[in-house]
């Protein structure tokens, strides 16, 4: 009987006040450290590269340093620190490219289970997969329109 | 002593810059209702248009790796890679932006690969 009362509106309200309440402050502030540390890596790893190897091309450089970055974020989630990191991190620990590695790995992982094909290696592709293909064509249409107006 | 302070402003400007991308994200979290694959995508396709229009190099040189790790820079080098293929031809500029970020793509590819072999997942332990 005391189902009937509780309309939509009673519930929203029951729920929004048992709903843990985010700390919109707390997770700003740690995105922008954290992100801000994890870039900071990012790039004593470019001076330290660039101090050991100065004849290297500035590409040259920067592709070791997504690859190192790459590694690290793939390894640290491989462990399971990566998620301890985004739990508190949220943005933070998303938008470099270390959270792109984890987008790869997490999933990648997860579904070990299911097989190597079905499993590993087609859901490695759950975020990656969009992103790769947006990126794709972005980029091609980008690189036609400046064939046509001769960039 | 000239040295240490240019590094580290240079220093300040890295954190600065990657802090504040990543803010935008988290804000784009918490106040809209979009996931975190959105949020990649939007990063990315709005690294390509900033480089398309010419903006991004400038941000690019103020805040080095600040605005190169965040996603936003994978944006940045495809539409880089496209613009510089697009100088020498037509085959270029249709390859030249994934070029530019394959190393990303094979290495995150790759070293999935082979921890997903070596590690289990931590929920499924217990």
């Amino acid at each position: 009987m005391q189902r009937q009362n509780f309309d939509n509106k009673a519930y929203k309200e029951y729920v929004h006040n048992i709903m843990p309440r985010t700390n919109h402050l707390k997770t700003l502030i740690m995105a922008f450290v954290v992100g801000g540390i994890i870039c900071i890596i990012g790039q004593i790893i470019h001076d330290v590269i660039r101090a050991l190897f100065p004849y290297l091309e500035r590409d040259a450089v920067n592709s070791y340093v997504t690859l190192i970055m790459i590694f690290l974020g793939s390894f640290l989630t491989a462990i399971g620190v990566y998620d301890d990191i985004g739990k508190f991190a949220g943005a933070g620990s998303i938008v470099p490219i270390t959270g792109f590695a984890n987008s790869v790995t997490s999933p990648a992982i997860e579904y070990k289970s299911e097989g190597v094909i079905y499993g590993i290696e087609s859901k490695m592709f759950v975020v990656a997969g969009p992103i790769i293909v947006t990126g794709i064509v972005c980029s091609v249409i980008v690189g036609i329109i400046y064939l046509i107006i001769g960039g | 002593m000239e040295g240490i302070i240019s590094t580290i402003l240079k220093y300040l400007a890295v954190f600065a810059t990657g802090g504040a991308l990543c803010l935008i994200g988290q804000l784009l979290i918490n106040y809209t209702k979009l996931t975190p694959a959105r949020i990649l995508v939007l990063f990315l396709v709005l690294g390509v248009i900033l480089q398309a229009v010419g903006v991004y190099q400038a941000v690019v040189d103020f805040g080095n790796a600040g605005a190169t790790i965040p996603i936003i820079g994978f944006g940045y080098s495809l539409a880089k890679g496209a613009m510089e293929g697009a100088k020498i031809g037509f085959l270029e500029a249709i390859s030249g932006g994934f070029k530019a970020v394959t190393i990303g793509i094979d290495s995150a590819i790759f070293f999935a690969y082979i921890f997903s072999l070596i590690f289990r997942s931590r929920t499924k332990k217990c």
